[in-house]
């Protein structure tokens, strides 16, 4: 990684849910701010600002993230995904995100963008998880509304559905 | 004239909010735009519990580039005036410390900077001077007149002390067979929503008027305390929220404070002022249910039928009654007899104010604290009478037939049938193979128990309830409280479609969908075509003080009038199409998107074109047929103030629940796994099934969390300790079962719909459920919450050392104190050491973290230094004095260190022997840390002190030529050992 200068902007340049970005940050900017202020993609979340509630997770580089504990310049030349670009196009619904309406997994809705990012990520990599595994990888998420009795309804029901949409799988 | 025929209400559909949230479209706080110029907020919030204050020093911070301002309480008591608070005494209550801070975190003073990067770093340069006063944690030593004074003006810390009598307790007590006791000290903790708090703030001084929106959640009687606080009169204060909030649990009842102490700031800084609560703000400082001492007894017959019931209650608010506190302690008035007919009651209420964060809302109000106690009783009772639990709770019940039923406090329960449900979940939910599993587990010496609940949860209440804290003659002076406005409002466009407010504030309750239902079945129209605004706008939108999201009231009372104000619009419109369908009103029908003659599917108009008449045909119209807009404002008459012999029906609903569960304790970690939870619920008619679903698995979780994880922490100085997600344990998907639910009906006499409330009742039964199953396992009769594994490990293996708790008492004195001691050898010689501990240019190079080290006096040091603790690295300033000066043998230090991260003080005593041609160092040290470093840092800080000691002794060895003799070998050590 470059030298920064603590007290200069400097210029980040990515590519977020497929589009080039290119914005000036402090080195010392959280990504969550850098996201949602400077981007304003505010579909990203913050609950805890030090790591524990899930809240904020994106995709860096293909690997899930809590964009609280990045900073800003960690960034330069990566690919991220945000809850904004889970969707195929913007008046539809991804099979997992529909899944969530159906079982009412959400509440409020604001555990819910790390939720999705992080079970899009895992569901991708583990097409026919038991009820256990997905109880176990959502261990990093934290809900308040739900009890998460029907976040893990849903993403068994999406796993179900994306299996049947790709059959050779 | 007809009745659709209903068709949405009691349907799952999916909510209209979900799409939005679900691809990062919501629009929470954080994520609305703000005027351009706008300044960003950051708080300086006291490390001690109890201390004056001395002095601020600010200028460093307001010369920083992009500080626009530094608010303290001089400038908020000059611009604003003390918050109301709940009981008549000459006390104030200030959003901000006013010369004095009484808890961990109270705000000291507001930097208002071009960001938030920059507030805070504005935060670091101011310095206060506190003189630390002693602390009262304890709500019993409270008690004491003889305790640390928080409010002069109140001459104790008890701030209310009122006895209520109904029926003839003493005679029943006299009379019974038994009297069977409990004694509870139910902790502190919250819901947690896990969006924070979060306003912005503006003054304008030419119309003299705030404008703020807020993630506020209601109860709006608290817009008139925030007005008269910012002196200007109601209509001057313009309160909006935004369209999203991420969940409440009452919590943001709390930001109503900062809407003040913000709204103070944008006005001493001439800017819109934004204010973004963080976590470890939000855990320490923004509100807390109250923790309760209860001594409950019962008068009972030899065959378990209670006669008379006496609370004993202390109810514990923190350092400030903040409105509408003392609620909290009465909102169960009316209920305190819980599910069962018991006609004598009596009741002590004191309430008691202690150095920690002032309480507020929280989903249960005041139901987990009563609750626990009453069935925590039922259980006992069954124990010394050796009956079952569930007969127990079946002889007490009140009967179906009682229904309405008059409780001995005042309270009308509206309908019900308690056995009923019982018995329904007794046989769906399979008490006896839960029983035989007990059984089977106990054979095989496994530690499996069996918890029972029966709750009455209130819901709708009545804006008077908090009055019954008054005595009768006080409340005639203040004039009547009483009642519960809800409104609606249902307006039709131009082009016939339908528009929904309501000002009801929801959190993620899905109002929005459910309001389209209820109109869609009034209307006979699909809620696709219904919008519904449930964004709040004090300048524009109808709303009283009892609008907001709190109580479980949507169901039941806002939407009940949305139904009354959509029935209205369909008389009306009924009349409008009447004329052009050439039938009578009565005759019209409404199904489908169209109005129709009945029995004449064809002679119809479709529904826009009949909604549009008022707006383009208004002469058409008769005048009191047009149809535009309804507004409906309805209160239930059963909301009546209290008696004069403090009678008081606190809420207009009372659902039920019966739960029961199995639990098995591990006989090696004494960690408690729910096995199987039942969870019976009558909440009168559902609206939405998945939707109350939600609520209750919802609130079983945050409940769970409640009964075996989650406490806000003090240590017994008023330190707060749970500062972090990490030391503030909520549930997760791996601690959470899925609990059973089952459901009867009885609809609501009183409710438009026949609807109750249903948030809140798992957060009253659960915690009660799990600790009788776990009393139950272990053969327990004392049980406080939360049941960790080292509470429970004193039963399971014999007693251990407890953790801090709530109440700060029942941790050793000095829990949060680190001590230690050690030694090492260095090769110089004692006098050699010696005068280099006593040299600053040694010791600025030998101090971890030591930037600069200035001799004040020949005993007296002062050192800037910084250390870190875990991932938190701050700048302190230390003062270190020598005493006992023994040379070259012995010498004591002592020393505080204050910083932006808290404050800490210690003594400690060196010894130098010699040995060899060295000498050999032993060193013990007593230190105590508070602030935020306590609260963030709480389990790093033993490892943290050690090695910053090690640190200062292995540079002392370097220094004096050789390194320490077990340098090595300790750093080895290290990383094996305090592994938090
Ligand atoms: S905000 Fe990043 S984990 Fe909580
Ligand atoms: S839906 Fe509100 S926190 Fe998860």
């Amino acid at each position: 990684m470059p030298r920064l200068s603590a007290d200069a902007r400097h210029r980040i340049r990515a590519r977020i849910n497929g589009r080039a970005i290119e914005a000036e940050a402090e080195p010392r900017m959280l990504l969550t701010d850098f996201l949602r202020h400077v981007l304003g993609l505010t579909g990203t979340h913050i609950g805890c600002e030090h790591g524990v509630c899930g809240a904020c997770t994106v995709e860096i580089d293909g690997r899930l993230a809590r964009a609280c504990l990045t900073l800003a310049p960690q960034i330069e030349g990566s690919e991220i995904r945000t809850v904004e670009g889970l969707a195929p196009s913007p008046d539809r619904l991804s099979v997992l995100q529909e899944a969530f309406r159906r079982h009412h997994a959400l509440q409020c809705g604001f555990c819910t963008a790390g939720i999705l990012v992080s079970l899009d990520h895992y569901l991708a990599r583990t097409p026919d998880p038991s009820e256990s595994e997905i109880r176990e990888f959502l261990g990093g998420h934290l809900c308040r509304c739900t009890g998460y009795v029907p976040i893990v309804a849903a993403a068994l029901n999406a796993a179900k559905k994306l299996r049947e949409a790709k059959p050779h799988a | 004239m007809a009745t659709a025929a209903t068709n949405w209400l009691g349907q799952s559909i999916e909510r209209v909010e979900d799409a939005a949230l679900l691809t990062g479209r919501g629009r929470f706080i954080d994520d609305l735009g703000v005027r351009p110029g706008t300044l960003y907020a950051a708080i300086l919030r006291s490390p001690h519990a109890h201390a004056a204050i001395r002095a601020i020093r600010a200028d460093a911070a307001k010369a920083l580039p992009g500080v626009a301002a530094v608010v303290t309480g001089a400038e908020v008591r000059a611009l604003s005036s003390s918050l109301a608070v709940g009981v008549k005494a000459p006390i104030e209550c200030w959003p901000i410390a006013v010369d004095r801070v009484r808890y961990v975190g109270e705000p000291v003073a507001v930097a208002v900077a071009a960001d938030r990067y920059l507030a805070e770093d504005a935060l670091d340069l101011i310095e206060v001077d506190y003189e630390p006063l002693p602390a009262v944690i304890d709500p019993l030593a409270a008690l004491d007149p003889a305790s640390p004074m928080l409010h002069e003006g109140l001459r104790s810390n008890i701030a209310s002390d009122r006895s209520f009598r109904y029926g003839d307790p003493e005679r029943a007590f006299a009379e019974a067979a038994r009297k069977v006791s409990v004694s509870v000290r139910y902790p502190r903790n919250s819901c947690t929503p896990i969006e924070t708090y979060g306003l912005v703030a503006e003054y304008d001084p030419s119309e003299d008027a705030y404008d703020v929106t807020a993630n506020f959640m209601g109860p709006f009687s608290l817009h008139p305390v925030m007005a008269r606080a910012l002196k200007v009169p109601g209509n001057r204060l313009r309160l909006r929220t935004p369209p999203d909030s991420g969940g409440s649990f009452g919590v943001k009842q709390g930001i109503f404070p900062y809407i003040v102490l913000i709204g103070v700031a944008a006005r001493a800084a001439g800017r819109p002022v934004k204010w973004i609560e963080d976590r470890l703000e939000h855990l320490t400082a923004s509100v807390s249910a109250t923790n309760r001492v209860t001594k409950l007894d019962a008068a009972v017959d030899a065959d378990g039928r209670i006669r008379a019931l006496a609370y004993d209650q202390i109810e514990d608010v923190g350092a400030h009654i903040r409105a509408p506190e003392p609620a909290t302690l009465y909102r169960m008035h009316g209920n305190l007899t819980g599910a069962y007919d018991i006609k004598n009651l009596s009741v002590r209420n004191r309430v008691v104010l202690t150095n920690k964060t002032p309480t507020g809302l929280n989903r249960g109000f005041g139901g987990p604290q009563m609750y626990y106690p009453l069935e925590r009783l039922v259980q006992r009772i069954a124990i010394e009478l050796s009956l079952d639990p569930v007969e127990v709770i079946r002889r007490n019940l009140v009967p179906a037939e009682a229904f309405p039923f008059e409780t001995a406090s005042g309270g009308l329960l509206d309908s019900g049938d308690y056995a009923r449900a019982i018995e329904g979940a007794v046989v769906d939910g399979g008490l006896a193979e839960l029983r035989a599993r007990r059984d089977e587990a106990r054979r095989q010496g496994r530690l499996y128990g069996i918890g029972f609940a029966t709750v009455v949860e209130p819901s709708v209440s009545n804006m008077g309830y908090i009055t019954t804290v008054l005595s009768p003659e006080e409340r005639r002076r203040a004039g009547p409280k009483n009642g519960a406005q809800a409104t609606a409002t249902i307006a039709l466009d131009p082009g016939g479609a339908v528009s929904v407010h309501v000002a009801s504030v929801p959190q993620g309750q899905g109002h929005r969908t459910v309001a389209a239902q209820i109109v869609a079945d009034a209307l006979g129209l699909d809620p696709k075509n219904i919008r519904v605004i449930a964004d709040f706008d004090s300048a524009r939108d109808a709303w009283s003080i009892a609008s907001g999201n709190y109580s479980s009231r949507f169901a039941a009372a806002v939407g009940g009038a949305v139904h009354l104000a959509a029935i209205r619009l369909k008389t009306r419109l009924a009349r409008v199409a009447a004329t052009q369908l050439n039938v009578q009103p009565g005759e019209i029908e409404f199904a489908s998107g169209r109005v129709r003659a009945r029995g004449n599917p064809d002679n119809a108009l479709p529904f826009n074109r009949v909604a549009a008449t008022s707006h383009w045909s208004p002469g058409s119209v008769p005048d009191d047929a047009q149809a535009l807009r309804e507004t409906v404002f309805w209160t239930a008459p059963e909301l009546t103030p209290p008696t004069d012999a403090d009678e008081i029906n606190s809420s207009l609903c009372h659902g039920f629940i019966f739960d029961f569960c199995g639990v098995e304790i591990d006989r090696v970690t004494a960690a408690v796994r729910v096995d199987k939870y039942v969870t019976m619920h009558d909440c009168g008619r559902v609206l939405h099934p998945a939707m109350v679903a939600g609520q209750i698995t919802g609130g079983f979780a945050q409940a769970l969390g409640a009964a075996l994880y989650e406490e806000y922490a003090y240590s017994p100085d008023g330190n707060f300790l749970a500062g972090t997600f990490a030391d503030y344990l909520l549930p997760t998907t791996n601690e959470v079962p899925t609990p059973l639910l089952l459901r009867i009906e009885t609809p609501s006499p009183f409710t438009p719909l026949g609807a109750k409330g249903v948030g809140e009742g798992n957060c009253m039964s659960t915690p009660v459920c799990i600790a009788n199953a776990v009393a139950d396992a272990l053969g327990a009769n004392a049980l406080d919450l939360p049941l960790t594994p080292s509470k429970l490990a004193a039963f399971v293996h014999g007693k251990e050392k407890d953790r801090p708790s709530s109440a700060g008492t029942q941790a050793a004195k000095g829990a949060r104190a680190l001590h230690g001691e050690g030694e090492t050898k260095v090769s110089a010689s004692p006098e050699q050491v010696w005068a280099m501990l006593l040299d600053v240019d040694t010791l600025a190079t030998i101090i971890p973290g030591a930037h600069a080290v200035e001799k004040v006096s020949d005993k007296k040091f002062r050192a800037d230094v910084t250390i870190g603790v875990g991932p938190v690295k701050g700048r302190y300033r230390a003062e270190i004095k020598l005493s006992d000066l023994d040379p070259p043998r012995a010498v004591s230090l002592s020393g505080s260190a204050t910083g932006a991260l808290g404050f800490g003080s210690g003594k400690g005593r060196i010894t130098l022997s010699p040995e060899g041609s060295g000498t050999r160092i032993s060193y013990g040290y007593d230190a105590e840390i508070g602030g935020k470093i306590a609260a963030i840092g709480g389990r790093l800080l033993d490892g943290a002190a050690r090695m910053i000691i090690r640190q200062f002794f292995a540079a002392l060895a370097r220094r004096a030529g050789r390194a320490a003799q077990s340098g090595f070998f300790a750093r080895i050590r290290l990383l094996f050992r305090r592994r938090p």
